[in-house]
């Protein structure tokens, strides 16, 4: 079937590892978490190893790293309840606005908005205006409870939500009054919905949970072949595919590959999963095959998981246990 | 505290275990997990994850049980000047030894009866157990806590919040809700 090949262990954090994220061009990544530091790693002969250290930067734990598109700056967000742009190694701009802890930071496919999510509740959609320059475009409150990540869709400019609340929420522009709305919530999971991320076309979105499923949510848009009522002529997102008992405990994060269409799932019980779409799938009945699964990937919980955007079957990992792993995929 | 300091000892000897093969490992939590769902009527659990318990130092799950209700027992309550136990907060049957996850670590569900039904204090009490129990025993645990069926008007929202890690790492970072956790859990000299 397939085996997950451990390649590297990266240690340098100290405590707590929250977040990996690759680089664009996949050759180097950025890591985050308790210690407050980022660290840029890159691949050196035959291991990783600790290019800069990113540090003065936040107060408390930093949750989330992303790379904009370009591959130029940096976006953390931190607990400290601020999100900061990094750009050659010095921090450029730091963005205030949010009440309390900031969850989660995104980039859109142009680079030219950044959403973040906090304990506050709401989302706020910054406009880059220039190198150093973030305009707040919106804050968008449509969660009851503190809401845990943002992703933007691959190629458009649809923002999703995960929330405490138990939902996912989509935002778009409207094209009438140019303002921000929430076009869509995605009720299914039954606890805190931790993680999402798209296909790499956009058309579904995988989510992962507290209750220890994964669900994949299909985009029905008006005048859809499948007959499926879009009010308003608003695109609609039905939960397709619900993978239960694969987990044994929370799962954290899921990362949905661009280049083979590999899930892969971080869990609370230290395991890292690989689901495959069954070769007799059904488009609005999707069906999901464990492909392998590492149970003891880490030595406790793993928080993060994403696949490399440029080197296939390349998978990156941290958790609890202050440690960042890289695996191969043999298929 | 002796046997507490014996196992500490006794697991640095055996650091090199645990690196059993998946197959198998998926194969004894299988079983540890049919079993248990046999036993879940009969209260205290205890059924073939002994192996574990050895390998950590235990003797057996109520051994775990106790070392873990000896941690909670001195923990202060917020506001009146006396322990967990003597408020009955917390009770030794409280305390339930679960089937470990498929990567062989142990789980255990705590229980907890706040004193009132609308206490106010019930999230930092909950927060009080899980600081104590991860920080005194030797070795990696999952800890599930949670306020006894019944017992608080807000139950769900105070359980979802309490186990959320995000939530008690923040909270753990907030000067204020830390001072007061560490009040409550230190040692008395």
């Amino acid at each position: 079937m397939g085996r997950l090949i451990l390649e590297h262990t990266l240690q340098g954090h100290k405590g707590r590892i929250w977040g990996v994220a690759w680089h664009p061009k996949g050759n180097s990544f950025a890591s985050c978490g308790e210690d407050k530091a980022i660290r840029i790693w890159s691949q050196s002969g035959n291991t990783w190893t600790t290019k800069t250290i990113l540090s003065d930067g936040h107060k408390r734990t930093i949750r989330e790293v992303r790379w904009s598109p370009c591959g130029e700056y940096l976006a953390s967000a931190s607990f400290d309840a601020t999100t900061a742009i990094w750009s050659k190694h010095e921090c450029n701009a730091t963005l205030e606005g949010h009440e309390n802890e900031v969850k989660s930071v995104s980039w859109s496919q142009s680079g030219g908005l950044l959403a973040t999510c906090s304990r506050d509740k709401s989302v706020w959609i910054w406009e880059v205006a220039g190198d150093d320059e973030f305009e707040c475009a919106a804050v968008l409150n449509a969660h009851t409870q503190d809401v845990k990540r943002v992703v933007w869709h691959p190629s458009k400019e649809i923002l999703a939500s995960a929330s405490y609340d138990n939902t996912i929420k989509m935002y778009a522009e409207s094209a009438l009054d140019s303002d921000w709305d929430c076009t869509a919530t995605l009720s299914s999971h039954t606890s805190t919905v931790w993680s999402i991320d798209f296909e790499a076309d956009g058309e579904r979105l995988v989510s992962c949970s507290d209750d220890t499923t994964l669900k994949i949510w299909r985009a029905y848009h008006p005048g859809n072949e499948a007959g499926i009522a879009t009010p308003d002529k608003t695109t609609v997102w039905k939960c397709v595919c619900t993978v239960a008992g694969q987990h044994s405990r929370a799962v954290y994060d899921v990362s949905w590959c661009k280049l083979t269409g590999l899930i892969a799932s971080a869990c609370g019980d230290d395991g890292i999963r690989i689901f495959k779409e069954s070769s007799d799938s059904k488009r609005d009945e999707p069906t999901f095959e464990l492909l392998t699964a590492e149970e003891s990937a880490h030595e406790q919980d793993v928080n993060a998981v994403e696949w490399n955007p440029v080197t296939a079957g390349q998978l990156i990992s941290c958790s609890d246990d202050g440690t960042i792993k890289i695996w191969k995929l043999q298929e | 505290m002796l046997s507490y300091i014996k196992r500490k000892l006794s697991e640095s000897d055996s650091g090199a275990t645990g690196s059993n093969s998946n197959n198998s490992n998926t194969t004894a939590a299988e079983l540890v997990r049919k079993t248990s769902e046999m036993s879940l009527d009969n209260g205290i659990i205890a059924y073939g994850e002994d192996a574990l318990l050895h390998e950590l130092g235990y003797r057996n799950a109520t051994d775990l049980q106790e070392t873990i209700y000896d941690l909670l027992r001195t923990i202060r309550d917020p506001e009146k000047p006396c322990t967990l136990e003597d408020l009955n907060v917390i009770y030794e049957d409280g305390i339930f030894v679960m089937p470990p996850t498929r990567s062989n670590v142990s789980v255990v569900r705590i229980e907890f009866n706040p004193t009132v039904p609308h206490c106010s204090l019930a999230t930092l009490i909950g927060l009080c157990i899980r600081i104590k129990v991860e920080r005194g025993l030797p070795h990696n645990i999952k800890l599930d806590i949670y306020i006894k069926k019944g017992a608080h008007q807000t139950e769900e929202e105070i359980n979802k919040q309490i186990n959320d890690k995000e939530r008690i790492a923040a909270a753990m970072e907030n000067p204020n809700l830390c001072e007061l956790v560490e009040n409550c859990i230190k040692d008395e000299e």
